[in-house]
């Protein structure tokens, strides 16, 4: 593709031809730049750190300089700031086009800023918390001291029998209202999946708990009773999230298939679902990745326990959520260290977080395929 | 290959057997009445079978959407080891009769048929008839090239053996992806890059390959849909060289928008046509393309081949 050729606008007469030429024209492209100039290409920039730097000076003489606030007045400041120079300088159409392009770029930093805010925070209190005991270490008997062992295996363990709930039944699910569900069945479905979606996790955990009470008798805590509490969580978000990746499965695909004589559930399990394996292990990502850090239903299902249990049948279980919760609210007799602590176990959930995340970006490199 | 019958489409009650005889003679002998009504017409020089292909006919076929009456009445013999070529302005249902004619039209939501379709006469819209067994016997090249993205040339081509019958042999396998490669014309294309993603040929190419795959499974007829219509004119012509050979072991059904490729690449030509929008599509008349293309007997016919409409 070459570019295309300037357009002439020699032979309109004078007045269309400052129209077309734009802003300010004077009837040749040339014109119209040489009579209303450019801003440098630092303006942006400079407008913005200029912005800034205004809002800081102006908070700081009120008292009240934070730098949350000097980012959102100063995002603000910077897109009128950088209209009303370009209109001044540039006309304007291109000073809405920049006024715009500021909004734009503040609004994405104004959404990444909590979330840099919240990692280095979680980093900057988590690492001191972190040692050889932490990983190696439960909290039986310790007064202050002691690790997370127990709560890093209990929340490995729960989360992997929620996961292996899960993703069967989910997808299974998502397989029936993509490929098999019609009519007022399938709306139903999709229906009561969104509603699931909504439930407060909270009533998730005391589903499981009631649950488990009817066969076990009040005060039961289990490892797997928290799983089956996260599986009622995470069930809906595996269906919606892989019916999504079903469905840009195109339909020829599976045309192709039915066409060579194969009956549907061959098309289904050897055609459509290698096609969309990518898309799925990254739904199973995200559906894990929403549940891990669930404190609540936890809470009423595996209890809190010091020592290390990996049988998930075998009574309380602890994981990294509620002993961050729980060296917050009963720290030990050196506070400062169940604090940190507390951090170290944050850091750790979202490092093993990040780890999946990882590994489905990498899955998903490895086996995705060109979908037309 | 002969002697292939529908026979475990069928329950295998011996009534059912008896009334397949019966249905088959009968479809012979009528078939012979055809076959010598329109060899006289047929005058282009065709290639000997290799062997003997089978015959669909269709019986007052109307096709539906849910509510929509998308083809009225159509009936028509598609003769074995001949191009029968579909012809027709867009939406007068030609691809939707295609479809119909390996069960491919019940796939859609709503879909339905009246009528009769038999293969050798054989009724494939039989209650007790597997629509995946009638499948296996009409395969079906599509309008867009569409390879399984997730598998290579050689499993493409395979894919009709390693999905549907069960366990067999590498060198059998291997026998038949050079087989079908080489009767698409595609083999000294690829045959360096057999373990290559099948999405990485040109669109000619994959539409050969679509081919391939199609009849490494060896059915009897074989129904294509605009298959060159994403291709460039080069493609276009190798594919139609290729059906030209093709008839000679299969009976092939083509739907085009391309009056020359009619004209071109096939033996007979039916032309639908809707009279307007909203009412079904009909056939008006099929016959030996020569026919259809200098004397047809309709004026509809005359008026489409002579690009006065459509």
């Amino acid at each position: 593709m070459s570019a295309p050729p300037p357009p002439d606008f020699s032979g309109l007469d004078p007045e269309l031809a400052t129209e077309a030429a734009g802003v300010g024209g004077r009837g040749t492209l040339l014109g119209s730049s040489a009579s209303s100039g450019l801003l440098p290409g630092w303006a942006p920039y400079g407008v913005f750190a200029a912005a800034l730097a205004f809002c800081a000076a102006v908070l700081a003489a009120l008292g009240i300089f934070t730098i949350a606030l000097m980012l959102v007045f100063g995002a603000v400041v910077a897109v009128f700031g950088i209209y009303a120079w370009s209109r001044a300088v540039e006309g304007s159409r291109r000073a809405k086009d920049r006024a715009i392009t500021m909004a734009i770029v503040a609004a994405f930093g104004v959404a990444m800023a909590p979330l840099i805010s919240l990692l280095y925070e979680v980093i900057k209190r988590g690492v001191p918390g972190l040692s050889a005991e932490f990983f190696t270490e439960d909290a039986r008997g310790k007064i202050s001291g002691g690790g997370a062992e127990h709560a890093i295996v209990g929340t490995l363990v729960i989360t992997g029998i929620a996961v292996a709930i899960s993703v069967p039944i989910g997808l299974m699910a998502a397989i029936y209202m993509n490929e098999y569900g019609t009519g007022k069945l399938r709306r139903a479905l999709t229906f009561f999946v969104d509603v699931m979606t909504g439930i407060p996790s909270i009533v998730a955990g005391l589903f499981a708990y009631a649950l488990f009470e009817i066969f076990f008798g009040p005060g039961i805590r289990m490892g797997v009773m928290g799983s089956v509490a996260l599986s009622v969580l995470m069930i809906p978000i595996v269906i919606r999230a892989s019916e999504e990746v079903l469905k840009i499965v195109p339909n020829h695909l599976r045309e192709a298939s039915y066409a060579l004589g194969t009956p549907k559930w061959k098309t289904i399990s050897k055609i459509v679902l290698p096609t969309a394996f990518a898309g799925l292990v990254t739904a199973v990502m995200i559906a894990t990745a929403r549940i891990i850090g669930e404190t609540a239903p936890l809470l009423v299902t595996t209890g809190v326990v010091d020592s290390l249990n990996t049988d998930p049948f075998g009574g309380r279980m602890q994981n990294l959520a509620v002993y961050a919760f729980n060296e917050y609210r009963s720290p030990g007799i050196d506070k400062a260290a169940s604090y940190d602590r507390a951090w170290a176990a944050a850091l750790t959930l979202i490092a093993i977080v990040m780890i999946l995340n990882v590994i489905a970006r990498l899955v998903y490199r490895r086996y995705k395929t060109e979908i037309r | 290959m002969e002697g292939r019958k529908l026979r475990n489409m069928f329950g295998s009650s011996a009534e059912t057997e008896a009334k397949e005889q019966s249905a088959a003679e009968k479809a012979q002998g009528q078939m012979a009445r055809d076959v010598s009504v329109t060899a006289t017409t047929t005058e282009a020089p065709t290639a000997a079978p290799d062997r003997r292909a089978k015959t669909l006919v269709a019986t007052s076929v109307d096709l539906y959407y849910g509510d929509f009456h998308a083809v009225e009445d159509v009936s028509m013999t598609i003769e074995p080891n001949k191009v029968t070529a579909l012809i027709g302005s867009s939406g007068c249902g030609k691809t939707t009769f295609l479809r119909s004619l390996n069960r491919m039209h019940e796939l859609t939501l709503g879909a339905s048929v009246k009528g009769g379709i038999t293969l050798d006469g054989e009724d494939i819209y039989h209650r007790g008839v597997d629509p995946v067994q009638v499948r296996r016997l009409i395969g079906m090249v599509f309008q867009q090239p569409n390879p399984f993205p997730t598998m290579s040339i050689y499993d493409n081509v395979a894919a009709g053996l390693n999905l549907n019958s069960g366990r067999t042999s590498k060198s059998t396998k291997d026998e038949v992806v050079e087989r079908s490669l080489r009767g698409a014309h595609l083999w000294d294309e690829v045959k360096d890059r057999l373990g290559k993603p099948g999405s990485g040929l040109s669109g000619g190419q994959q539409q050969r390959l679509c081919i391939a795959r199609a009849i490494a499974v060896e059915p009897e007829v074989l129904l294509m849909d605009e298959p060159c219509s994403a291709l460039d004119p080069v493609a276009t012509l190798a594919i139609e060289d290729l059906i030209g050979e093709l008839k000679s072991k299969y009976t092939i059904a083509i739907v085009t928008h391309n009056m020359q490729q009619a004209a071109r690449a096939s033996d007979n030509t039916a032309f639908f046509n809707l009279e307007e929008s909203g009412k079904p599509g009909r056939l008006v008349e099929i016959g030996a393309t020569e026919t259809i293309f200098t004397k047809p007997t309709q004026k509809a016919t005359e008026d489409y081949v002579s690009g006065r409409f459509g």
